[in-house]
């Protein structure tokens, strides 16, 4: 068991040393010194408490987009729409959030709920169009990203538009107080440790890491969760199970959807408290990153969600202190993408060959 | 109303929309008619984008941008191939990583090159061709385009070679012992959608916009795969949905200005292309092995 841990672990960990190797080449293409530019890079996110506390914020978004992209998975779909997602969650909970007006305890839970079920019926058409005509989900979610776009930069735009400002991005009006996520810093200088007020870092990171056992639970704990890895690992066998592939496969799309409309709630809720124009920049296509690289395990995915939250933080200093432009690091996760999917198959195939060995 | 919109122009309008399409889901027909789900094109038809104004910036001959965009979609192919194909990983996780590389490669290396966030400086468009007899002018790419259309009807229908590529798409176990090597083919197959695909993206930056943007194709290369399975996987039947996509595109383009917010206008091509893919599911078959790596 401890081996198969360590195995598992391995591919995902020389991946990541590898296309840092890999970026360093291109560094010295451009004449720069990597060692200096990775100085910058990890000393501005993990060698101080600030610096941590930026990662972790960073981080929040992508443990929720990283869910949704590896529950889709489990249930053998491609959600590559968890951007598009994104978008419709994060207006869903911005639009309670300037529109209702009630205490947090119930104005918060009512803005996840909506983010979901907005996320997840954004989700649940291209789950509908597979189950229902066999269209493939794959470029279905691609187009549904383009068309949220659209959408929200629509309504963030014309009816929605903060009225009596003159903004570089369009956005909302702010939201109500009974939809701000607190940030966490008065409770880490409470208990001892020293961090600045003007790290974002709030609440949103529990909500995340709560949803990755509720995650973690649904797979492991519940019929749905069975049926979906049934599905997922071969939808005939689950018909002869009595499985519905059908409906199961729309019941995934909708949870996926789910999981991915909450991953703008740490920018709406917790960061500028309205909905800004286009504020993700990608965080659901990093989701894929993040599900690869966390092997689609609720633990896995909290770590690399930190890795891409470091490259992240990183990324904003490199642009500032090096010549290097900080898409390097979009170059660099794609890089890693790779490598572990090569590293999953070569170690996948060594090791049933060492077993053919041994018996 | 209905003249104006139905006019020459319009259809001229709507070729020239067609092009970029037509030459990625050509490419689309040679990587899934020998078995290889190609989502990268979207990211081949980026770095064609990109390839196209660096070579023409350079040089200052469009030419020999034109090639550079082949040679960069040709690169980007040849990692899907030894990603899918050698390697046997899930080709929409590796042309999906092909995407986000190429979305940032483009990026970094604009900013890197033309020192300026957003676009690249602007370049001059190819030298047009005059049509004799007419007197009007076309662009040479929309000449190579109908060439490639016809050459690969006749390679992947009437040749050895097509009907190799077609059996390791159908059948790859029977082509393997028959003698084919399913992995060359495949890997030929991809190559091509890289250099065709390139050439896409090159006439998007050479002669739609003159310039690079980032992340200019916004969905092209996705949009052309399903004007390929609208097409049934055949080059000229590809090309025909392409028209249709350009149409759409042409029209849209009049729509502006009416009223309409120009964001819905902008949803068109994605809501078509949604309803396409529903719609022809049952009616196109795709190749059996299709996106199915081969296990010797």
């Amino acid at each position: 068991m401890i081996r198969r841990v360590i195995i598992s672990i391995l591919a995902p960990f020389f991946a990541v040393i590898l296309a840092f190797l890999l970026g360093a080449v291109v560094i010295v293409l451009l004449g720069e010194n990597p060692f200096y530019v990775y100085k910058v890079l990890f000393s501005n996110s993990i060698t101080n408490v600030d610096g941590w506390g930026y990662v972790l914020f960073n981080a929040t978004p992508f443990i929720f987009s990283g869910l949704a992209v590896a529950l889709a998975f489990k249930g053998g779909l491609f959600n590559i729409g968890v951007e598009g997602q994104i978008y419709m969650g994060a207006f869903a909970a911005a639009w309670i959030g300037i529109t209702v007006n009630l205490p947090p305890v119930l104005e918060m839970p009512l803005a996840f709920l909506f983010a979901m079920l907005i996320g997840g019926l954004w989700g649940l058409i291209p789950g509908f169009l597979k189950a229902r005509f066999g269209a493939h989900e794959v470029i279905n979610t691609i187009m549904l990203n383009f068309i949220a776009m659209a959408l929200t930069n629509y309504l963030v735009n014309n009816p929605f538009k903060e009225q009596g400002q003159i903004n570089p991005i369009p956005q909302t009006k702010e939201l109500y107080s009974g939809a701000i996520i607190p940030r966490v810093y008065p409770l880490l200088n409470k208990i001892g440790i020293s961090i600045s007020s003007s790290v974002p870092l709030n609440y949103t990171l529990f909500l995340a890491l709560l949803f990755c056992f509720f995650t973690w639970y649904l797979l492991e704990r519940t019929r749905w969760g069975y049926e979906i890895k049934a599905v997922g690992l071969n939808p005939k066998a689950s018909r002869y199970g009595g499985i519905n592939p059908a409906y199961i496969t729309m019941i995934t799309m909708f949870l996926s959807g789910a999981l991915g409309g909450l991953g703008g709630i740490n920018d709406v809720m917790g960061y500028r408290y309205r909905f800004l124009d286009g504020f993700s920049h990608g965080i659901g296509f990093t989701g894929i990153a993040v599900a690869l690289l966390g092997k689609n395990n609720p633990i896995g995915i909290i770590f690399a969600s930190i890795l891409f939250g470091i490259l992240d933080r990183g990324a904003l200093a490199m642009d500032v202190f090096t010549n290097t432009p900080r898409e390097l690091i979009k170059v660099i996760q794609a890089v890693i993408i790779i490598f572990v999917a090569v590293g999953n198959e070569l170690i996948f195939r060594l090791l049933t060959r060492l077993e053919r060995e041994r018996e | 109303m209905i003249e104006s919109i139905f006019s020459l122009e319009i259809l001229v309008s709507a070729l020239r929309m067609a092009v970029p399409l037509t030459f990625a889901a050509l490419g689309g027909v040679y990587s899934e008619r020998g078995g290889v789900v190609n989502i990268a094109l979207e990211g081949i038809m980026l770095v064609g984008a990109f390839g196209a104004v660096l070579g023409t910036y350079f040089t200052g001959n469009s030419w020999i941008g034109l090639l550079v965009a082949m040679s960069f979609g040709f690169l980007i192919a040849l990692i899907h191939a030894i990603v899918s194909i050698t390697f046997k990983i899930n080709q929409v996780v590796s042309g999906t990583a092909l995407n986000i590389m190429a979305t940032g490669l483009t990026t970094f290396l604009s900013r890197l090159i033309f020192k300026a966030a957003g676009s690249s400086p602007h370049i001059d468009g190819m030298v047009q061709w005059h049509i004799p007899g007419i007197g009007g002018e076309i662009s040479p790419l929309i000449v190579i385009m109908f060439v490639c259309i016809i050459l690969s009807q006749i390679i992947i229908f009437r040749t050895k070679y097509g009907l190799r590529l077609r059996a390791c798409g159908e059948n790859p176990y029977a082509a393997d012992s028959l003698g084919v090597s399913v992995l060359k083919v495949r890997y030929s197959g991809v190559l091509i959608s890289g250099a065709l695909g390139g050439l896409g993206g090159a006439f998007l930056s050479l002669e739609h916009a003159r310039v690079f943007v980032e992340g200019m194709t916004t969905g092209r290369g996705f949009i052309a795969l399903a004007a390929m399975i609208f097409g049934r996987w055949t080059p000229i039947g590809s090309f025909g949905a392409c028209f249709l996509f350009g149409l759409a595109e042409a029209l849209r383009m009049r729509l502006e200005g009416l009223g309409i917010p120009t964001q819905f206008i902008q949803m068109i091509p994605y809501i078509i292309t949604m309803l396409v893919l529903v719609g022809v599911v049952g009616r196109a078959v795709a190749p059996a092995y299709d996106g199915v790596p081969f296990e010797k």
